[in-house]
């Protein structure tokens, strides 16, 4: 077996796992699109700015204050949802009775200031980010060789995303979240503050996206337009799996990077547009996306 | 949240052909005719080009309530193609724009059919993912010369009479195709298509029931929308000898779209005023140091949050006397 | 358990009340009582202002000034979210059974607000076509089933008024006679109620005294035991 489809299986899988890595952030980063959408009706197009500033963040707490890797990985995550918690009280709240075309307009307004600000800053080329001292090295796996570090994103990733799923599907809290998300006005006619819930939400999914930031920051250094254009890639993905599945932002994303990475090694030149192609035939067959219901 | 009626993203007016629009539209022409005696022709160019693009884009808007998030991808997609034919393939300029306007027609042909089943929300993030593929392509295809783009591209003779490397000439080519788009975009906002469009934009169901086949409706309007940007996107190309990236990214979707929130959605002149603001602006800021997109995203946010009407739909709603909200 | 049944004191005083959805002004001065212990029914035509008098007593409706007073607190004015926690609950014309929630997620998802509510075994006992039922989804359930559900779901937080919306609206003769049943049971326990019907043979089997609403305000208030002299009249207001 030294060669599958005329491939080096060393390449093959090589890309099928940078497929993977970047289907995790693709993941991580179109469920907490998927959690802000189901709850504000918006789609914050201040997602992949808010994911830049997480890693921004991490890197920031480096450089000035000599907090490592682990410290950030829990400290970023907040400083963006705290961040997201602001933009939520002070502006998205004013929006959500009008159009909601408005919260993508304004959550636009919001990316631009953001990676102008920290581009005006830091310039455009990219801060390295080193990889932390327990992930270092990699295991053979005797068909590859795997970075302790990119295995730690996948399977970190993972976690994140199926504790996600559990808090929502099947706790208590998630089953506010998910009637609220219905009908918000009767969860309220039931004794509880939708409007808080409402801000927490947002919090949590630009905390997601924050979190996400980290985790890429060893691997593509950082940069203020790293998620600039990422989350179009990521709205592709929400829209090919239909919005309003948790379960089916995490599959989409997964399963969109692998097809990424397939397409690096048989077809290169289309890598770049294999998603938004897929997006296009998903449309033309199942307008609501593969798990999404037509609202 | 749902409880309380929405404000829709059309509190714009839709203009009756009275006679003070005419004369107010003579005015501003008289002026646009005069200008290049007082302010650079390079810059009143490309105020006009970007007037052109925001208008077509307001047509869908403003007057079908699609917002569409990749218009970029008609604008500098076009200006791609008028570049090409006219350097490598030596194309008259005429000629370069109808293909720079056809290819962008054919394009919002495409876009339209994918995007047009969904709505709202979903109809945006399709549209800035289609144009995102366009951006792709541009960035790989041989032809568009990557970050480099098409330079140096000739400006020609217009129908072999005029010479367009003079640059009155040039400007008052460029102001004939403003004009005669915005004539077209009157036009059909005043014409039985655009009644019809104007109702599947205030009630889309409503429409349907009345017997209309609104998809198609909606598909007509979005490629005649994709055209004009495409026109726009062409005769850009010509004034500035140059198709770049910049023009096909989604922040220049991003900007045509505050151009129009701006001036005022659903105002046949307001884009035209948004426009003429965020290019002043633009090269204001360009000779100081502050940051172009921060300032960009401040307006924006402004704008949503207290402004939605933008300026020519603020000024109308104030006009005393006027019963058409 | 809401005890004291039959003390005379106002449990829900509504003076007054104008009430709005934006523009449109729906409720033009209603003015009712509702007294402890007490099962109460707004009658009225479609549109009359029976679900937004409901409504605006939760604070889910627009603009609403007067005053309504829940045990002598003013809810005028009151953050939306502590309404309920007074121990109101509602249950909706339009049931509100949530569809990404199971049947036992719907029936514990209100919270609990006083204690005294009811247990979940005692709650199967009332309605024992919810009993097993609770890995189903929420909106599979017949409608007479998510009519029981609605109701259950709020005997559980300790609310001692109940504001029904037209829970037979709908339904089969046989359901309506279960839902029937559970009312006086739940009347019988000490419960203050406040049903919108627009069955009056329904309300009447079940009610103290009926509010006849017209355009917004209360135009009539018929004690049960004179309903039937008060026939024609009750016909004319309906409009049957
Ligand atoms: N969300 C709303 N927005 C505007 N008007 C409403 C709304 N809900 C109800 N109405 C109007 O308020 C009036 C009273 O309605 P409602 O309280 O539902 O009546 P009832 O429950 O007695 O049938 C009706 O004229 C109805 O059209
Ligand atoms: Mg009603």
């Amino acid at each position: 077996m030294s060669h599958l489809f005329g491939i080096p299986p060393q390449a093959l899988f090589g890309q099928l796992l940078l497929g993977l890595i970047n289907g995790s952030f693709y993941a991580l980063l179109s469920l907490g699109l998927a959690v802000i959408f189901g709850m504000l009706n918006v789609v914050n197009m201040a997602h992949g700015a808010l994911y830049m500033v997480g890693a921004f963040v991490a890197w920031l707490l480096l450089t000035y204050l000599g907090v490592g890797y682990w410290g950030a990985l829990v400290l970023a995550p907040l400083a963006v949802g705290a961040v997201g918690l602001v933009l939520e009280r002070t502006m998205l709240r004013r929006l959500y009775k009008v159009d909601h075309l408005y919260g993508l307009l304004l959550t636009f307004g919001l990316a631009l200031i953001f990676e102008g600000a920290f581009r005006h800053q830091y310039g455009v080329s990219g801060q390295p980010y080193p990889i932390p001292e327990l992930l270092k090295g990699g295991i053979n796996l005797g068909f590859m060789y795997l970075p302790t570090y990119r295995g730690w994103v996948v399977a970190a990733s993972l976690l994140v995303c199926l504790g996600t799923w559990f808090a929502i599907e099947r706790t208590k809290l998630g089953a506010y979240l998910r009637a609220a998300t219905e009908n918000p006005t009767l969860v309220q006619a039931f004794g509880i503050n939708v409007p808080v819930m409402v801000s927490l939400t947002y919090g949590f999914g630009v905390a997601l996206a924050g979190l996400a930031g980290v985790l890429a920051a060893p691997i593509y250094q950082v940069s203020p337009l790293m998620g600039s254009n990422l989350i179009i890639v990521v709205f592709a993905v929400v829209v090919i799996g239909g919005m309003g599945s948790i379960l089916g932002a995490i599959v989409t994303g997964l399963g969109l990077g692998l097809l990424e990475g397939l397409a690096k090694v048989f077809y290169p030149e289309a890598s770049n547009i294999v998603v938004f192609v897929i997006m296009a035939v998903v449309l033309m067959v199942k307008p609501a996306g593969l798990f999404g219901r037509e609202r | 949240m749902t409880m309380q009626t929405r404000d829709t993203l059309h509190e714009g007016i839709v203009m009756y052909g009275g006679s003070p629009k005419i004369l107010l539209a003579g005015a501003g022409l008289l002026l646009a005719v005069l200008a290049p005696y007082a302010l650079y022709p390079v810059f009143l160019m490309k105020v006009l080009c970007f007037a052109l693009f925001a208008c077509a884009f307001n047509l869908l808007i403003g007057f079908a309530g699609l917002l569409s998030f990749g218009h970029a991808a008609f604008f500098g997609g076009a200006a791609y193609i008028a570049a090409h034919v006219v350097k490598v393939w030596g194309w008259a300029p005429e000629f370069g724009l109808i293909a720079a306007t056809a290819v962008a027609g054919l394009m919002g042909l495409v876009f339209g059919l994918i995007a047009i089943r969904r709505q709202g929300i979903y109809f945006a993030m399709i549209t800035l993912a289609l144009s995102q593929m366009v951006f792709f392509l541009a960035l790989q295809l041989p032809f568009t010369h990557g970050e480099d783009g098409i330079q140096g591209v000739p400006r020609g003779t217009l129908f072999g009479l005029f010479d367009l490397g003079q640059p009155l000439t040039m400007y008052y080519t460029v102001l004939a195709i403003f004009v005669a788009g915005f004539a077209l975009i009157w036009r059909t906002v005043h014409s039985p298509f655009g009644q019809v469009l104007k109702a599947i934009r205030e009630n889309e169901p409503r429409a349907v029931s009345l017997g209309y086949r609104t998809d198609r409706y909606k598909l007509v309007a979005f490629v005649l929308s994709a055209s004009l940007a495409g026109l726009a996107g062409g005769t850009k190309a010509l004034v500035f000898q140059l198709a770049s990236l910049t023009d096909v990214t989604w922040q220049m979707s991003g900007e045509v779209v505050l151009m129009t929130l701006l001036g005022g959605m659903g105002t046949l002149f307001g884009p035209v005023v948004g426009a003429g603001l965020v290019v002043t602006l633009e090269s204001y800021l360009a000779s100081t140091s502050l940051p172009v997109p921060v300032v960009i995203g401040c307006i924006f946010v402004v704008c949503v949050l207290l402004f939605r009407r933008g300026i020519v739909g603020e000024l109308l709603h104030r006009l005393p006397g006027k019963g058409n909200r | 358990m809401p005890d004291g049944m039959n003390t005379k004191t106002a449990m829900l005083e509504i003076a007054d009340l104008y009430g709005f959805y934006g523009e449109s002004h729906v409720l033009h001065g209603v003015s009712l009582e509702v007294r402890q212990g007490e099962v109460v029914t707004l009658l009225g035509r479609n549109g009359a202002g029976k679900t937004s008098t409901m409504r605006a007593i939760m604070g889910i409706m627009g603009k609403r000034t007067g005053s309504i007073r829940f045990q002598g607190t003013e809810l005028i004015g009151m953050a939306q979210h502590r309404i309920p926690r007074l121990g109101i609950g509602y249950v909706p014309e339009e049931r509100g059974i949530f569809s990404s929630l199971s049947v036992d997620e719907n029936l514990t998802l209100p919270p609990v607000v006083k204690e005294g509510g009811m247990t979940v075994p005692q709650i199967h006992e009332l309605f024992p076509n919810l009993r097993g039922r609770g890995s189903t989804q929420g909106t599979r359930l017949s409608g007479g089933e998510q009519q029981m559900l609605a109701i259950a779901r709020i005997l559980r937080t300790g609310a001692t008024l109940i504001l029904l919306d037209e829970p037979t609206e709908g339904l089969a003769p046989v359901i309506i006679e279960q839902i029937g049943v559970a009312v006086r049971a739940l009347k019988q326990r000490g419960f203050t109620i406040v049903l919108v019907e627009q069955n009056f043979r329904f309300a009447a089997t079940i009610a103290d005294r009926h509010y006849v609403m017209e355009e917004g305000h209360v135009v009539d208030m018929i004690p049960n035991d004179q309903l039937h002299a008060n026939m024609d009249k009750l016909h004319t207001y309906l409009g049957v």
